[in-house]
């Protein structure tokens, strides 16, 4: 396959999938999709949060799972990170500590897809953490 | 942080929470000069006067859950080891420009990293965000607009995980062209695949 080295490599490589695949256009909504933001600051990526956002955003798409993934900032848990929020439609968000890899593959098959709960919850009462900082 | 682009992701966190739509990320090479040079800019709330004194503290921060900022303190330190120094200019209400400079020779430099991959993710996760990337060597140089990208494809959104491929391969392969020194130009996709445990 040729190499992509410009815009005009990029649409028409774009155009040729088009023909070939389905590609889907994403209309997110927000309410009723699952929301995973991945702690991103100085600790979260020092300890390798951009590995674990990197895997989410990847992987929720290759596995069909309709979800939103975004960073946010530090959640209070630095000696936990890489820390995750889970927000599954219609549920309370649950922050999971210590995610690595595999951690991150285990959330996805059992927590997101069938609510069963995994190690390294980190139990808190409070709401949803919004970009207050 | 092992790499320079870890540093830049963790700066650029700072333009995303003083909510700039615009950042921009440059970074210049020069052998002549021995210069390795990289500017985060944006057009966010600005940094407020009294916090501007002291804002390479570690104890300084605006944030409220914790009482210790390392972002800017980590690329400061990064700096100095090479001679360099960190610079940051703001305007409350304009935006805020940091700049670091290092030897390009030193052996303490840091290498860029996965530059690739932090753009994609900031691209991704923000697409709100209008994101600039230039780089410039004694080679040439390359720019990256995720607006103008959007625009000539004729997407309103680049979070289709194709697509992001394809992005990555376009600017790796412009990166490798004028020679951008330290990148980590790695192949994500089999890597994650080999890791799972769940299949």
């Amino acid at each position: 396959m040729s190499k992509i080295t410009s815009l005009a490599d990029l649409k028409k490589r774009r155009e040729e999938l088009k023909s070939g695949l389905d590609i889907r256009v994403k209309a997110i909504d927000s309410e009723n999709v699952v929301q995973v933001k991945v702690a991103m600051a100085t600790c979260g990526i020092a300890s390798g949060a951009k590995t674990i956002m990197e895997f989410f955003l990847e992987q929720l798409e290759r596995r069909n799972v309709a979800a939103v993934v975004t960073q946010t900032g530090c959640m209070g848990y630095c000696y936990a990170e890489p820390t995750i929020e889970v927000k599954l439609p219609g549920q309370d968000p649950v922050v999971f500590g210590f995610v690595d890899i595999k951690r991150a593959d285990q959330i996805i098959e059992k927590y997101i897809k069938t609510g069963e709960l995994v190690d390294g919850i980190i139990p808190v009462n409070y709401q949803t953490i919004d970009l207050k900082e | 942080m092992k790499e320079l682009a870890l540093n830049i992701l963790d700066i650029v966190q700072n333009s995303i929470r003083a909510k700039a739509d615009y950042i921009s990320i440059e970074i210049n090479e020069s052998v002549k000069k021995d210069l390795y040079r990289i500017v985060v800019s944006d057009n966010g709330s600005g940094i407020p006067k009294e916090i501007m004194k002291n804002i390479t503290d570690p104890f300084v921060t605006t944030r409220t859950r914790r009482r210790m900022g390392l972002g800017l303190p980590l690329l400061k330190y990064h700096t100095e080891l090479t001679g360099g120094e960190l610079s940051i200019r703001s305007e409350p209400g304009k935006g805020t420009q940091v700049e670091a400079s290092f030897s390009l020779k030193h052996i303490d430099r840091q290498p860029l990293g996965d530059i690739i991959g932090v753009i994609l993710i900031l691209v991704a996760s923000n697409q709100g965000i209008n994101f600039d990337y230039f780089h410039q060597t004694d080679k040439g140089e390359y720019r990256f607009s995720s607006e103008v990208t959007k625009a000539y494809l004729e997407v309103s959104t680049l979070n289709e995980r194709v697509l992001l491929d394809q992005i990555a391969c376009m600017i790796s392969e412009n990166l490798k062209e004028i020679v951008a020194s330290g990148v980590d130009f790695k192949e994500r996709k089999e890597k994650f695949y080999e890791q799972s445990e769940i299949k």
